[in-house]
């Protein structure tokens, strides 16, 4: 029998996520995937395992996990309210989970999306390469309550490591790069735009995100008559009524309305995790700077394992442990004495 | 027209990580072929730090890994191919093949025959003869998995769009505008007008071959009756047979 994690109550939003399929892109499938990349590179690293390994991505809320047996958990992503049997659990860790152990995930702190990787990965069928739900396509869905999730092999150990994840859950400065349609927008409707701070919108999924914003709409002239072509994610769309929308991994692969600018893939992270009100602003840099911040991103992802350290205990916890420490102390010096 | 074929591709990068190579403003045939030609000669390069190639209804898209091959290099080595040849004349793809494809016109099933053959000029007996003589291209496979841009229609079909959406369109669903049909590969909101019905499933995740149309690829729909339709459902295919175009 496989060893396997089950699922109690659980939020709407809670799938198998992985790095998506690439490839698909001229038959109509968009690669999908996690939404916050970093934080998948980041539970890979906790655990000292490949970034290929199926994890479990949690919008805004997360659920009750059971396990069947003794495994390795790590926690990434926007941080959420979290206890291991009743007990508090730093975020941004790893940690070990006993059989028959409940772990206990709520709401975002803050941020969006939350993750729960286990060592071995998720063993789930893949399809069309991955085991991620691609929810445009139909491909996998949400998880429900009652689910079994089969683990892989656990070739690797040790826990009670910690990863800084840097500051990116809050929204804040995202850098964009003209798009090949930047140029169909009036001048001072692009200055306009990077000018504006923008607040995520409350509506939003795996698809994209609006921009809402007190002003007038952002409106170019024959902006209904442009010819449906590509789209990537972090396109920056005007929808019809002139509301800015960013398309994110689920996007369609390709689409009429104009787009201002692309998110650089290294400043995606930041963009999907600004949760609902964040305020978010966007400047544009040249693609040769935005080719050396996404190299610096790469090396960050590359030597993330030089920033683990040993997770100091919860505060919540201290008090507990001080006081378990200071009985045992007392009773070793007592063995001394004697 | 002449004019618009007559410029240059343009070549323009897409995000960070993306370059396209485009053949016209609007849609025409030769900025179509272009495109597929073009497409297709890419995969065949098959160059280091290419990650993907697809293309649009008149672009050329790569996806390529800009820490490995510098936008400088990749624009160069793409004008330097495009120059090559007269793209909007090239053969189109290797491997194409000619579709039909069973449908039911009008009736409840596709209720917008009607008002689309109004746009038209036609009556729905004509409108149902146009549209099942035209043989068009898969133009582009795009928005949804397997989802085809379908054209050129004669040119009555040069009809707008709705300027409000139907809420759901079936999967399945043949739907007109702007001298283009779309056959719809999920249940989707839209403003094409839904003037036929196929069994069709034009991405079945599980298959070994799970996207039916390729792009290039040609389509032919046969009128059928509900009765004869409903009996293809069982087919992943609907009923659908292909040949070769040699």
């Amino acid at each position: 029998m496989s060893r396997a994690l089950t699922i109690g109550r659980v939020g709407p939003g809670v799938t198998l996520q992985d790095e998506g399929r690439a490839g698909y892109l001229g038959f109509g499938l968009s690669r999908g995937g996690a939404a916050d990349r970093l934080a998948l590179a980041e539970g890979a690293t906790l655990l000292g395992q490949g970034r290929d390994l199926a994890v479990l991505e949690m919008a805004g809320m997360g659920g009750d996990f059971t396990a069947e047996d003794d495994m390795r958990i790590a926690l990434t992503g926007a941080p959420m309210q979290v206890t291991l049997d009743g007990a508090a659990l730093a975020w941004n860790a790893s940690h070990a989970m006993p059989k028959g152990a409940v772990l206990s995930i709520g709401g975002a702190r803050t941020g969006s999306y939350g993750y729960l990787h286990v060592g071995g990965g998720f063993d789930a069928p893949k399809r069309l390469g991955a085991r991620g739900a691609h929810l445009a396509a139909g491909l996998g869905a949400p998880l429900e309550q009652g689910a079994r999730l089969e683990l892989g092999e656990d070739r690797g150990r040790g826990t009670g490591l910690t990863l800084d994840p840097g500051e990116r859950f809050g929204g804040g400065t995202v850098r964009i790069v003209e798009s090949f349609q930047t140029a169909l927008f009036p001048q001072d409707e692009v200055a306009r735009f990077t000018a504006t701070e923008f607040r995520r919108g409350a509506r939003g999924n795996r698809m994209g995100v609006p921009l809402e914003q007190e002003g007038a709409g952002f409106t170019l002239e024959g902006g209904r008559n442009v010819l449906s072509d590509v789209v990537v994610p972090g396109d920056i769309q005007m929808t019809g009524d002139g509301t800015p929308y960013v398309l994110l991994a689920e996007c369609q692969t390709t689409g009429g309305y104009p787009r201002i600018g692309t998110v650089l893939p290294c400043d995606m992270p930041r963009l999907v995790q600004a949760g609902p009100g964040a305020p978010l602003r966007f400047v544009f840099v040249s693609l040769e700077e935005a080719v050396e911040l996404e190299r610096a991103a790469a090396r960050h992802v590359e030597t993330l394992d030089k920033r683990l350290s040993l997770l100091l205990r919860d505060p919540q916890r201290m008090a507990d442990l001080l006081s378990y420490d200071l009985i045992s102390g007392v009773s070793a010096g007592d063995t001394h004495k004697h | 027209m002449e004019q618009e074929t007559a410029k240059p591709p343009i070549i323009r990068s897409v995000g960070v990580d993306g370059m396209l190579v485009s053949f016209a403003d609007r849609l025409s045939e030769p900025a179509n072929r272009a495109a597929l030609a073009l497409s297709a000669a890419l995969e065949r390069e098959n160059w280091d730090g290419v990650e993907e190639v697809s293309s649009s209804l008149v672009s050329s898209f790569v996806r390529f890994d800009p820490l490995h091959l510098s936008h400088a290099d990749l624009r160069e080595k793409l004008a330097a191919l495009v120059e090559g040849c007269e793209w909007r004349a090239a053969a189109l793809p290797e491997g194409r093949r000619l579709w039909h494809i069973p449908t039911v016109f009008g009736t409840e099933l596709a209720p917008q025959l009607g008002q689309a053959a109004e746009a038209a000029g036609m009556s729905e007996a004509e409108a149902v003869k146009s549209l099942s003589e035209a043989r068009v291209r898969v133009q582009a496979i795009g928005f949804a998995p397997g989802q085809p841009y379908l054209g050129e229609l004669p040119e009555p079909w040069d009809i707008p769009r709705q300027s409000s959406l139907t809420k759901r369109i079936p999967e399945g669903a043949l739907a007109v505008a702007i001298r283009q049909m779309v056959l719809f590969s999920v249940s989707a909101p839209t403003g094409w007008q839904h003037v036929g019905q196929t069994a069709i499933r034009l991405f079945q995740p599980e298959a070994d071959q799970p996207f039916l149309l390729r792009p290039g690829d040609e389509a032919q729909f046969t009128p059928v009756d509900a009765e004869t339709l409903a009996s293809m459902r069982s087919d992943p295919k609907g009923g659908a047979e292909s040949e070769p175009i040699r």
